[in-house]
């Protein structure tokens, strides 16, 4: 017997790689993609300095 | 404190105002300068280390200096470790593709009237066998010479006679002509041409004026780059040396690396190995006729033209390889997202006199993981052989991880240091 995963119908919001949006449209379901990527590349040292940089920035104008 | 220091870097970016005021000999206006130093485009790399077309072009200006009088003498010479090699951008300098300048070349002076420095560029020598393309060969030098003894002195005496040349009207102009100003310059050749015409008449007449405009409106199109990029080296340089400023203030490429430089860390470059770049090839060349990436002409970006006011050339998009001018709008409307300003005088018609995007910033680069574009021509790995394509390259985000990384850790030693 099929089970259906979700009882109604569905609509897509895609995170970042392009490709699943396609694959999504594809199969004819509504879909919207929205241009993201993780800031800095996920690098963890790089995104660490930029909260540094950006909680200092922040401090300062608050001071 | 970088909000203030970015601020501060913007603003003298778009302040500057460059003007032409001279134009004099390498050795007598560069500091730390003789016979035996040869500046060269991009990053600092030793004479091995340089592409085919770079060791061929000081082999050139070897024997155009008469330091060796023959090309395999000039070639000892260059790998005896008896010249001193040195980024054009260590002296206030910036030359296109190879960048090679030496002692006895006539150089373009733009003194920044805001802030009262001067940047330096050589005189594009045009077409044909020319050192910015690793040619060499005796035509090479004599064109070479007859710049020096020929046509400098000529535009000395006009720019003498005109009291110096506003460059930054004419930048402008050629903006709303449809120059980006990087790898197209035909709106500012002609502007500049237009300009100094009739006084050019007056300081020199028969066959050298007749030399002098052929050579001027002859496959010349891009004679205005070096007025250009010295104009933006003068602005980059008045917003260097800020301290903990982020704003970018080089970029710049030797044909084997890539480089930037930052305000608040002033003569540091951060490197990453020079991409091929991608684009559109002249008929029967490839990406594998292709050097990576070279000169000294990204100080055109750094200052917010080529690929940073795309929008205002859609007449080179396709030369770039750049399909329509929706993308080529959507490329400068990507820049806005890594800069922190826009030029006020500099302006793009076609995006309702928005400014063009300037003052890239290592932090928006580094959060976004936009990187910047260079409009730029490709140069063939063979020496000598000169464009075989033109492009948009992309500055490695290499780069820029790496000056975060270094500014973050000069800012950390100073505070330890209280």
């Amino acid at each position: 017997m099929e089970k259906k995963l979700f009882d109604e119908p569905m609509t897509v919001i895609n995170l970042g790689l392009p490709g699943f949006f396609d694959s999504v449209k594809g199969q004819g379901a509504p879909c919207i993609h929205v241009d993201w990527k993780l800031p800095a590349g996920g690098d963890v040292r790089l995104l660490e300095i930029l909260d540094r940089l950006h909680e200092m920035e922040e401090a300062e104008q608050n001071a | 404190m970088i909000r203030e220091a970015n601020e501060e870097a913007v603003r003298r970016l778009k302040d500057s105002s460059p003007r032409l005021v001279d134009i004099r000999k390498a050795g007598d206006v560069l500091r730390d300068f003789d016979r035996m130093t040869i500046l060269h485009a991009g990053p600092p790399i030793t004479y091995e280390r340089m592409c085919a077309s770079m060791q061929q072009a000081v082999h050139a200006v070897i024997r155009y200096e008469g330091l060796a009088d023959s090309w395999e003498e000039a070639a000892a010479l260059a790998a005896s470790g008896k010249i001193r090699f040195a980024p054009c951008h260590s002296r206030g300098c910036v030359g296109p593709m190879t960048g090679v300048t030496s002692y006895s070349m006539p150089l373009l002076v733009v003194r920044n009237e805001t802030y009262g420095n001067e940047a330096y560029s050589t005189i594009n020598e045009g077409a044909g066998d020319v050192i910015r393309f690793g040619a060499c060969t005796e035509n090479t030098i004599k064109r070479l010479k007859w710049i020096e003894t020929v046509l400098a002195p000529a535009l000395k005496k006009v720019i003498d006679r005109m009291g110096g040349i506003d460059l930054s009207a004419i930048m402008s102009q050629a903006l709303s002509m449809g120059d980006e100003l990087h790898m197209r310059n035909i709106a500012s050749s002609h502007v500049f041409l237009h300009r100094i015409c009739a006084v050019l008449s007056e300081v020199c007449e028969g066959e050298v004026l007749s030399e002098i405009l052929h050579f001027l409106t002859s496959k010349n199109d891009q004679f205005f780059l070096n007025f250009a990029m010295a104009a933006n080296k003068s602005a980059a340089d008045a917003a260097d040396g800020i301290p903990h400023s982020t704003i970018v203030s080089a970029m710049a490429r030797n044909g084997v690396e890539i480089g930037i430089r930052i305000s608040g860390l002033p003569g540091q470059w951060f490197t990453a190995p020079a991409p091929l770049v991608d684009g559109l090839y002249f008929p029967g060349h490839s990406v594998a006729d292709a050097n990576p990436d070279i000169g000294d002409s990204a100080i055109m970006e750094t200052g917010g033209f080529g690929a940073m006011a795309m929008a205002a050339a859609p007449a080179i998009v396709r030369l770039l390889g750049i399909p329509d001018t929706g993308k080529a709008y959507a490329f400068t409307e990507e820049m806005r997202r890594i800069t922190d300003g826009e030029h006020t005088s500099y302006t793009i018609p076609g995006q309702n006199f928005a400014g063009c995007p300037v003052g890239i910033d290592i932090m928006k680069v580094v959060e976004t993981g936009i990187v910047p574009g260079l409009n730029t021509a490709i140069m063939s790995r063979e020496p000598g052989v000169g464009m075989v394509g033109a492009g948009l390259s992309r500055v490695p985000f290499e780069c820029f991880a790496k000056a975060l990384i270094a500014y973050d850790e000069a800012l950390q030693r100073e505070k330890a240091a209280g």
